[in-house]
């Protein structure tokens, strides 16, 4: 492993080659904020909450760090006045789906985000794709999937796989940012549903 | 069909496949593009053959299906070589009159000829008709003279010899530096110069390499990728071929629309073709050069034009952009090195291996070289396809070849590049094609598309109605993107139908600002494009819709009210019998008048009114006038008067 050396807000950063901006800053303490983020899971750069500036060469880009690699002598802030204006924004859309959600309310905070800048439309999933993605990529069930596109698309648990994998894992529940609503609600939607049984499957 | 197995096989069996045509021989092409398949010409082509056996021509007559020439406001066109002779808008009740005057009479059946509308003079061959006098089309022309079936007419008019000069006598550098040279930008959005993008796979260390056609066209109302690919596939697959022989990959795929059947037809028989003739395959032309291409029917969505999600695609997952920062022509398809250009990009290459860089920069501007195809569409006498050298002023483009806006209308702005492109202003029509230019002007190139509005259009409507589009296609996976344009339609839908509020403008102006920001792909950034761009050129006309809900183009319905003069209205009952929810009250020698409450802005009374009346007119933004009142409303007046 090559080290390979950056700046982020001021601070001298020694970090492996083909780390993300946000590994790198979070191993010297530096937060930034994420909402579809997971350690275990491959990065998703959907929330798009963790944009940062990266000044190269005397021009100013803005980046996900969930994504983007790693390169030697990039300096890169995470705070600035557009970086913060765009999350703000970002809280704001999110805040309009799932208004009481305490992860959001925190950041909404610091932020100086208004929860009510935007016509509620509680659907209270945020399409962070935590639930799909770690039930994939760790459990590899595949039991809850986005089903269409664009702002029709939502969560949905697949009541095959379901009825058989999720009454003893459950794990994606404390995954979700909105506290579990939706993923619990769609759950025992697709378990209880009349054409299934509401025990748990026999083991095979 | 032989194979061929060397460049001096390729020439002699052109050689032997132009020998056997004959300059001088008639030859009927008809268009059988998308746009003219639509307008009939299917029919037209049945009466030909069948009009040709009737007056015993079968055997001395060519007659050939090409694609689409371009001209599609007055298709079916038949042109008669070798005179040219053209004619439009051809029915099949029009084919026994052709057959027996101009074939085999030779006289011109002048009802049948393009009229020019200045000067009521008619035209008799293709090339004067100012439509397409001004054009140049380097990459569409052969589109109206050969069979898109046929590998022997792409072979006579020198097809292949690109390739064969490349394979015989060009190293794959070579290629790579002629394409540089010419500096072909990608015809597809971004206009990104193809020699960085293939020089970047080449480069790639990383093997396989692959190189793909994005035939995913999915602007409304843009068909100039669909109509190459259906009258040329060759062009398209020759300059493929060339680009994976430069890059170094032996695997290509053409990423083409579902719902372009006739495009995907022909295709796959150009492919089947070239196979045969071994110009497709292993061993190509004895070069030791392996190439084979797959065709991959995408599932129309608008997003797989962008170059992740295609590639998402083509792998067989949802199309959906990936978030990686690394460029795909590096880490591509299945992670591999992989070169995305779009139709007419491919469709250039080989000419610019056959004719050479230096011809190819000598046509266009500095940063945009060579012609670029337009598909001109909206509010415009001349609907078509058009290829114009990079640099002709977009005035030229709308009133020199499109002939200007029907019914005297006035020019109120051309939208350029797609849903996510923008639209620019009669001050700015003497602005130059090109990539550069456009982009400086708020909107973009991008795959082509132009709409031509005129001063009916309300600008507001127009960003509503591509923002619409934009939310529908969005795939979803970013916030900006999803949720910025769900707020964005929001606004815009209130604005439009009266209900703007103050603080509307700023509230869009921040939402598209964290867009172009923050959004994953190229679809989220340019999206706030259409409102971005009215607003820059149009903002009183939003100003107007929120503050004194009024739609300066009288377009709005919510915010328009219909009103019949009394002072012009004859009471000859038109608007009275069409009304379709009897809002409209009137009888013998009275005055009509609207009933506000019940009237739905359908605008059918505005329509129907007889012109030499015009007594039905549009108000917004101000009160409706109270109805007349009923003594007054018997019409006195002599109807000979008026």
């Amino acid at each position: 492993m090559t080290a390979v050396h950056l700046k982020i807000d001021g601070k001298e950063v020694e970090a492996q080659e083909g780390m993300t901006l946000l590994e790198a800053a979070r191993s010297v303490g530096v937060d930034i904020p994420t909402l579809c983020h997971h350690e275990k899971l491959e990065p998703f750069g959907g929330c798009r909450l963790c944009i940062v500036e990266l000044e190269m060469r005397g021009w100013v880009r803005r980046v996900v760090a969930c994504v983007y690699p790693v390169e030697k002598n990039l300096v890169v802030r995470t705070r600035s006045e557009t970086i913060d204006k765009i999350r703000k924004m970002i809280l704001e859309l999110q805040l309009a789906h799932a208004p009481d959600s305490p992860q959001l309310l925190a950041l909404a905070e610091e932020y100086g985000a208004d929860k009510d800048r935007f016509e509620k439309e509680a659907s209270f999933c945020i399409h962070c794709g935590l639930c799909v993605r770690y039930c994939a990529e760790v459990k590899k069930k595949n039991a809850v999937g986005f089903v269409d596109r664009g702002i029709r698309k939502e969560i949905s648990f697949i009541p095959a796989i379901a009825a058989r994998e999720c009454w003893n894992c459950k794990e994606c529940f404390e995954l979700c940012p909105t506290e579990a609503l939706q993923a619990a609600y769609v759950l025992t939607k697709a378990l209880t549903s009349p054409s299934l049984s509401t025990e748990p499957a026999p083991e095979k | 069909m032989p194979r061929i197995n060397s460049y001096a096989e390729l020439e002699a069996f052109r050689k032997q496949l132009q020998s056997q045509r004959d300059p001088n021989r008639i030859c009927i092409t008809l268009c059988s593009g998308s746009a003219c398949h639509a307008t009939g010409s299917g029919d037209v082509a049945k009466s030909i053959e069948a009009e040709l056996k009737t007056q015993g021509l079968s055997g001395a007559v060519d007659f050939r299906r090409t694609g689409c020439h371009g001209f599609c406001e007055k298709g079916p066109i038949i042109v008669i070589h070798p005179e040219e002779i053209c004619y439009f808008q051809i029915e099949p009740k029009d084919v026994p009159e052709i057959v027996s005057q101009t074939i085999k009479e030779k006289k011109v059946v002048e009802r049948l000829l393009y009229t020019d509308p200045q000067t009521g003079e008619k035209i008799v061959h293709e090339s004067e008709i100012p439509f397409y006098k001004y054009q140049e089309r380097i990459v569409f022309g052969s589109n109206g003279s050969i069979d898109p079936k046929s590998i022997e007419d792409y072979l006579v008019i020198g097809g292949y010899s690109a390739l064969a000069k490349a394979l015989s006598s060009l190293k794959a550098e070579e290629v790579l530096v002629e394409i540089k040279k010419a500096n072909l930008r990608g015809r597809g959005g971004g206009g990104f110069p193809a020699g960085r993008k293939w020089e970047g796979s080449r480069d790639a260390p990383e093997n396989p390499k692959y190189v793909i056609v994005n035939a995913d066209e999915g602007d409304p109302g843009a068909y100039m990728d669909r109509s190459l690919l259906e009258g040329n596939p060759h062009c398209v697959l020759e300059g493929l071929t060339l680009g994976a022989y430069a890059i170094g990959a032996n695997e290509g795929y053409i990423y083409v629309r579902q719902e372009y059947p006739l495009a995907v037809e022909n295709v796959h028989i150009a492919i089947r073709m070239s196979e045969e003739l071994g110009l497709l395959g292993k061993n190509i032309l004895g070069s030791g050069f392996d190439f084979t291409v797959k065709v991959h029917q995408g599932a129309g969505a608008f997003v797989c034009g962008e170059s992740t999600a295609l590639m998402t695609a083509l792998e067989g997952r949802v199309g959906e952009p990936r978030p990686k920062y690394v460029r795909s022509n590096i880490k591509g398809l299945w992670g591999k090195p992989s070169v995305l250009n779009n139709v007419e990009t491919w469709a250039n290459v080989p000419l610019i291996i056959n004719r050479g860089a230096d011809w190819f920069t000598g046509i266009g501007t500095e940063k945009s070289k060579g012609t670029k195809i337009f598909s001109v569409v909206g509010k415009i006498t001349n609907t078509g396809l058009v290829e114009v050298p990079m640099g002709m002023p977009l005035k030229d483009i709308i009133y020199k070849i499109g002939g200007g806006i029907p019914g005297g209308k006035k020019f109120k702005a051309v939208q350029t590049g797609g849903p996510s492109g923008g639209c620019i202003p009669e001050s700015l029509l003497d602005l130059p094609v090109g990539f550069d230019e456009l982009t400086q002007a708020g909107s973009m190139m991008g795959s082509g598309g132009m709409i031509v509005m005129d001063e009916d259009t309300c600008l507001v409507d127009v960003a509503r109605y591509f923002i619409e589009f934009l939310t529908d296609e969005s795939c979803g996976k970013c916030v900006p993107c999803r949720e910025g344009l769900r707020q964005m339609l929001k606004i815009l839908t209130r604005i439009t139908t009266g209900e703007g509020q103050e603080g509307d403008l700023e509230l869009l102006e921040d939402l598209a600002e964290t867009a172009k920001e923050a959004s994953l792909c190229a679809l989220g950034t340019s999206a706030p494009n259409p409102f971005l761009s009215t607003v820059r050129y149009f903002r009183d006309e939003y100003v107007a819709h929120i503050r004194d809900k009024r739609c300066p183009a009288l377009s709005c319905k919510k915010l328009i009210a219909f009103h019949i003069d009394p002072e012009k209205c004859s009471a000859c009952g038109m608007c009275l019998r069409k009304c379709p929810v009897e809002a409209i009250d009137g009888g013998k020698k009275k005055i009509h008048i609207i009933d506000q409450q019940k009237c739905t802005q359908c605008g059918t009374c505005f329509e129907v009114c007889p012109e030499r009346f015009a007594a039905v007119r549009k108000i917004s933004g101000a009160p409706v006038p109270p109805p007349i009142p009923e003594e007054k409303r018997t019409i006195t007046r002599k109807s000979k008067e008026i």
